[in-house]
């Protein structure tokens, strides 16, 4: 379970966070949705660490995020993260882009972070492009790698952070039915996004943030279709 | 204070010495710049094969330790009956090894230019020469100068190599006092020194200039 | 005493004069049938190779020793560069002074000082360096110095969002550095590094100036001193090295074809 409490964020004097609060289920998919600039992107860093907070806490299965005492290196272990630019790692192939968290991180031996690495690469429909550069294969691809890297680390939740906003639209497809297909077997899924069509979809849950806040959250149907404050008819006027 | 046997004379001495580097430095930037003036033209604007072969011959330049050239020369000069003092064997030296990285220099500030704006100097009817009066040697000067500024403070930095053939310029003069006053480190720190200062406000001023060139593109 | 006037005096303390080892222009000969005829100056050199080529072989275990000298100078260099570039972009301004300090005194002094300052400097320090160890010890330095400016902008080159990527992985600041970061920096810097490497060859020369006997030229400095035969022996020494310099540089294009083939 993910709690978030009443955190803040500044960049500087830039207030992006305002108080947010959430709590995120095992086995929830929550769709966050907004306009740039609402601290969607920023959110989704905090949980894990990779960002600091002003106030509030976030707790991940018990364990505060920011606490001087947690290891992040530990806890990034049971988050998993995919971004818009994937950051592939160049100079590996596409298996050992994928083996060497688990080698390294988790101490697998090499058969054992090869199979796996097998296992989830063949799970993305990348089966076939181990022994490939990244650089040799299209966005779409790549974003599947980054998700099967994320995977390998068997991580008990995966923030998806506008993994499609920087794809060509054709490719779209290949890696929301990846999410899809990965909602469905109960990982639990936190997933910013602009694709309103999969987030009504897929999640049980969405959440419209506006301005360092959530406005408003529920499930799809009640976002989507009968939006309470002003600012989430607003924004889906103009989006849908 | 400081218990040393240096007198104000030695360190005259060295700054003698320090002239005397100086001196060549300037020679073989005189010569070496105007060389490789010609030299980077000629590999801007030439054809390929003679581009390669100015290419290679450059490459022989660099590829062969300056401490050996200097050597070679001083002995060929010998041979051939050349009444040069090794001052002058130094200086011609340090400018042909100048020159084939200066040639480096003006060829990739000339090709720096784009060929646009040099179609569009010729097309408004400037000659040849006037484009590359006008047009293309302010712009290539930009980009050229601080890697000159560079190759400047290299050549003082090998200047040090000419006490092998006998000339006294400011590290050798500084052995001489070493061997009288058997402080080593002192005195090298001061020699140090003179380089540093004689170096590093330059390159610094280079840095200056080249970042704030940048900014201007 | 050797090549560069340094003397052991029975204590164990050096002593150093001054050696006027200027290499002499070898002498005009005259013919050798006839005297000069007097008021002319005769002016006859003879070049004899053949001394020079049965050298070769010699020259050659000189030239093996060159190249040891340049490449430990390089693999120490690299080494120390890695960490000074590393230095110079920490929060901890000791760290980044230190780091400048090196790089600003190794650019702007010339190498034969560095050499200088690890043979007979480092002496007033009770550290007593033979030829090869200070000559070895002032290349590297000189190499440090270069290479970590040249690597502070190769770690400058390979964008943040690697680290990031790394990190959220649960990867730590260490072994992010050491297999995402360092790899894709010593690709940006593999060109630059082989340019220093032909340098530490050239510069490996000087150390005839401190009295080494053993590398290419202090070979062929002795084989000179035995027969004044200079242009013909230096002349086989500079194709030595450019054969050599040639021999890196395109060892070192094969292995960038090799290894970078992402």
């Amino acid at each position: 379970m993910i709690e978030i409490e009443n955190i803040t964020k500044s960049f500087g004097p830039l207030e992006v966070l305002k108080g947010v609060t959430m709590v995120v289920k095992k086995g929830e998919v929550v769709s966050v949705i907004g306009s740039s600039g609402s601290g969607k992107s920023t959110l989704l860093m905090c949980i894990n660490g990779l960002e600091p907070i002003n106030s509030g806490r976030i707790l991940v299965d018990g364990l505060e995020v920011h606490a001087p005492s947690t290891n992040l290196n530990t806890l990034r272990q049971k988050i998993g993260i995919v971004f818009q630019q994937w950051n592939a790692f160049p100079h590996l192939t596409v298996l050992e882009n994928v083996m060497l968290a688990p080698r390294k991180v988790l101490g697998m031996n090499r058969q054992e972070a090869e199979a796996f690495a097998v296992k989830n690469l063949n799970h993305v429909g990348l089966g076939d492009k181990l022994a490939v550069y990244p650089s040799k294969l299209s966005g779409g691809q790549q974003q599947r790698m980054a998700i099967a890297r994320a995977l390998a680390m068997s991580p008990h939740y995966m923030l998806f952070d506008e993994v499609t906003s920087a794809l060509d639209p054709q490719l779209v497809g290949e890696v929301l039915d990846t999410m899809r297909l990965l909602s469905s077997e109960g990982m639990t899924m936190i997933v910013v996004t602009h694709e309103m069509r999969f987030a009504r979809e897929v999640s049980d849950r969405v959440a419209f943030m506006h301005q360092g806040r959530i406005h408003e959250i529920g499930p799809p149907e009640q976002v989507f279709n009968t939006p309470q404050q002003p600012e989430t008819v607003h924004f889906l006027k103009s989006v849908l | 204070m400081l218990d040393t046997s240096l007198t104000s004379g030695d360190l005259l001495f060295m700054l003698k010495g320090a002239g005397v580097t100086l001196s060549i430095t300037f020679w073989a930037m005189i010569g070496g710049t105007l060389l490789g003036l010609g030299f980077g033209l000629a590999r801007a604007t030439a054809n390929w094969w003679v581009n390669t072969a100015l290419g290679a011959v450059f490459d022989l330049f660099r590829s062969v330790p300056l401490l050996i050239q200097f050597v070679l020369a001083n002995s060929f000069k010998s041979i051939i009956g050349l009444h040069w003092s090794a001052f002058t064997v130094g200086c011609v030296v340090l400018a042909i090894y100048t020159s084939t990285y200066c040639a480096e220099i003006v060829r990739g500030a000339i090709l720096s230019v784009p060929a646009t704006t040099r179609r569009a100097a010729r097309s408004l009817g400037l000659s040849y020469w006037q484009d590359l009066r006008e047009v293309v040697f302010p712009i290539a000067l930009r980009s050229a100068l601080p890697s000159w500024i560079g190759l400047t403070l290299g050549v003082m930095k090998d200047t040090s190599l000419v006490l092998w053939i006998g000339i006294i310029e400011l590290l050798r003069s500084s052995q001489i006092i070493v061997t009288r006053i058997q402080e080593p480190l002192f005195v090298l720190m001061i020699v140090g020194l003179i380089y540093f200062l004689m170096s590093f406000p330059i390159s610094l001023l280079a840095r200056r200039l080249e970042k704030r060139w940048q900014e201007y593109e | 005493m050797d090549w560069s006037g340094r003397s052991t005096r029975p204590d164990g303390t050096w002593r150093l004069s001054l050696r006027l080892e200027f290499l002499e222009s070898p002498p005009i000969r005259g013919d050798l049938f006839s005297p000069p005829t007097p008021g002319t100056q005769r002016v006859h050199y003879t070049f004899h190779w053949y001394p020079a080529f049965r050298a070769i072989p010699e020259m050659l275990r000189g030239a093996a020793i060159t190249l040891e000298v340049a490449v430990l100078s390089m693999l120490l260099g690299v080494s120390i560069a890695v960490l000074l570039a590393v230095a110079s972009g920490t929060r901890y301004r000791s760290l980044r002074v230190i780091a400048s300090t090196w790089v600003e005194v190794a650019r702007n002094t010339p190498a034969l000082f560095q050499i200088y300052m690890a043979y007979f400097g480092l002496g007033s320090l009770g550290i007593h360096l033979d030829s090869f160890p200070a000559l070895l010890t002032g290349i590297t330095f000189n190499n440090a110095g270069y290479l970590a400016e040249t690597f502070r902008g190769g770690l400058r080159a390979v964008p943040p969002t690697q680290t990031l990527a790394a990190r959220s992985l649960g990867m730590g600041q260490l072994q992010a550095f050491r297999f995402i970061i360092l790899p894709q920096m010593f690709r940006v810097v593999f060109h630059p590094m082989t340019n220093q490497m032909v340098w530490a060859i050239l510069m490996t020369s000087l150390g005839v100036v401190v009295g080494l006997n053993n590398d290419l030229t202090g070979v062929t400095q002795e084989l000179n001193v035995k027969s004044f035969r200079t242009f013909e022996f230096f002349a086989i020494a500079a194709v030595i090295y450019y054969l050599v310099a040639k021999f890196v540089t395109l060892s070192a294009r094969l292995i960038a074809w090799r290894l970078f083939r992402y």
